[in-house]
């Protein structure tokens, strides 16, 4: 039996000594997108990091492929916030993406043309690649996630993690990246969002986990993403949840119409 | 008097490479309070190597001083962590403790310790050339000179050979974790980098004045510079400058050394500030022009 590419057993975390997670388990399936949902200081991005390893667990097991992370390090790429990242360091995007391949490196190795060609690649992928020598001071918002991205594909990994990437960005971005997530699916690779906006759930996620400090539920999106659910995820305080019942309730009439 | 001005050109300018350097790093890893510290809280294990080993052996000295800044660093960390303090409380609690230390030992045992503490806190690079190593007949030049030789061609190695590793931890620490890499290695590897370079460095500029040059030439290169090497050839053009003109001006006026080399840096800062502005002035007002000649 294949093991599945993430599973999660009874996480619990905290900050400085309050409770953010608590008793968490999951378990994800291979070659699908899969979205983490909540409200804010729910524990999403905690959640992220901990299974990174960058935010120490109080108690929990973390399993990738079936093994500890260390043993799977580099075929995990992390996608870290747009806003935990330093936009003003003098580097520039083709540097940036060729950190990507760091892991590979000895510390005194310098990366080699096969590495190069791997970056310009990921940097193709994701449409950036006229954008190689630009300084990432110089980019906006969309780009520096798109930059971000192809930092994680020249990684070439199995399993991605990304905390908020479709946060504050264009069009085009989102574009590009719905169009990414379609071709690594095809390869059988797993993408993880933390994702906030309800409104886009359905069309670019298969598998929606969601979280309140604790775990709410999990599975395949049209099962799991239900007025009952968002309700007791979401608390019935959110306006977004309300467009969201407007949303299933006209669905729900136009089925009747389409019954009848 | 000319042979004695070489050694003292020579010994600011190497201070001026090894702490640019490293400042490079220290800056963009925004942690020049820590470096601050560091070169403040080395005083205490320079003394107590002196008390300890009863010599003024090199080695010793060093050993003594790299303890004491990565202990700065460590302790400042755990009090941030443990303690819930803001990171630069924590810093300026630690140093400022150790510093004092040094001072209090320094003036107890003032009698089997050779070393005052006008010389500690601003230096006395004019005394570089009367403390010679003598090797059977030979001078082989100043002992000064021979310590922050060594502790130079050691930062350049670590850099050039590392220079990836240091671009990686320096740009994002969490990242560089999620690709197996030992940031804490590297962290504390720099630490030691920066305690051995400020204790060479304190008999030509002292503890007060190396701040200067750790901080302020890297920072005027973080200015412009658009990539790390950039950043690093231009913070050792900036120190080097900064060390020639002001010993020159030094020598014309009469003025410390040590004190006109930093003021120099300082001044470098602020003018490049003032070409950055004027530059952006420029631009701004030519894509005007541009704008308005298209309209037209």
């Amino acid at each position: 039996m294949a093991f599945p590419p993430l599973s999660v057993q009874q996480l619990s975390m905290r900050y400085q000594h309050n409770p953010v997670l608590t008793d968490v388990s999951f378990e994800i399936p291979c070659g699908q997108t899969v979205a983490i949902l909540g409200p804010n200081g729910a524990g999403k991005s905690t959640l992220l990091k901990g299974m990174m390893g960058l935010v120490p667990l109080m108690s929990g097991r973390v399993r990738f492929f079936g093994d500890p992370l260390a043993k799977r390090q580099l075929s995990i790429a992390y996608v870290p916030q747009r806003e935990e990242s330093d936009w003003d360091f003098p580097i520039n995007v083709m540097d940036v993406v060729l950190m990507g391949r760091h892991g590979r490196l000895r510390f005194w190795q310098r990366p080699t043309a096969e590495d190069r060609a791997l970056a310009t690649e990921a940097l193709a992928e994701v449409k950036m690649l006229a954008f190689q020598d630009r300084q990432i001071s110089e980019l906006s918002g969309g780009q520096q996630q798109r930059v971000f991205l192809a930092r994680a594909l020249a990684q070439r990994a199995s399993l991605y993690l990304m905390d908020e990437p479709f946060a504050g960005v264009d069009m085009t971005t989102e574009r590009a990246m719905t169009d990414l997530f379609a071709r690594l699916k095809a390869q059988d690779k797993t993408i993880v969002c933390v994702h906030h906006d309800l409104n886009t759930v359905e069309a670019y996620f298969d598998w929606v986990i969601l979280i309140n400090s604790r775990l709410v539920d999990a599975g395949p999106t049209s099962k799991v993403l239900t007025e009952d659910n968002l309700k007791k995820t979401y608390g019935g305080r959110l306006s977004l949840l309300n467009q969201m019942t407007e949303k299933m309730y006209r669905s729900n009439i136009d089925k009747v119409h389409d019954d009848a | 008097m000319i042979m004695g001005d070489f050694w003292i050109l020579a010994t600011a300018s190497l201070v001026g490479v090894s702490t640019a350097l490293v400042g490079v790093l220290l800056i963009l890893r925004r942690m020049s309070l820590l470096g601050d510290a560091i070169s403040h809280s080395v005083l205490l294990g320079i003394v107590l190597a002196y008390l300890i080993s009863g010599s003024r052996s090199v080695i010793a000295m060093m050993i003594g001083a790299t303890l004491i800044g990565l202990m700065t660093a460590w302790l400042s960390n755990s009090l941030h962590r443990l303690g819930k303090l803001q990171t630069d409380a924590s810093i300026g609690i630690i140093f400022t403790w150790f510093f004092a230390m040094g001072v209090i030992l320094i003036s107890v045992y003032a009698g089997q310790v050779d070393l005052d503490q006008d010389c500690v806190l601003y230096g006395e690079i004019t005394m570089v050339p009367f403390d010679m190593v003598i090797m059977g007949e030979k001078m082989l030049g100043p002992r000064a000179l021979w310590l922050i030789g060594g502790v130079t061609l050691l930062n350049l190695l670590v850099v050039v050979v590392a220079f990836e590793r240091f671009r990686l931890v320096s740009y994002h620490p969490l990242l560089a974790l999620t690709l197996g890499v030992n940031v804490t290695f590297w962290h504390y590897l720099l630490m030691t980098l920066v305690s051995l370079t400020t204790v060479a460095s304190f008999e030509a500029v002292g503890a007060i004045l190396v701040v200067a040059l750790l901080v302020i030439p890297a920072s005027s290169a973080y200015l412009w510079a658009r990539s790390l090497k950039q950043m690093m050839w231009a913070a050792v053009g900036y120190a080097q400058s900064a060390v020639l003109l002001g010993y020159a001006l030094a020598a014309w006026l009469d003025l410390a050394i040590a004190a006109a080399i930093a003021t120099l840096t300082g001044l470098q800062l602020l003018l490049t500030i003032a070409v950055m502005q004027w530059r952006q002035w420029w631009r701004r007002r030519v894509s005007f022009r541009d704008r308005d000649a298209y309209t037209r």
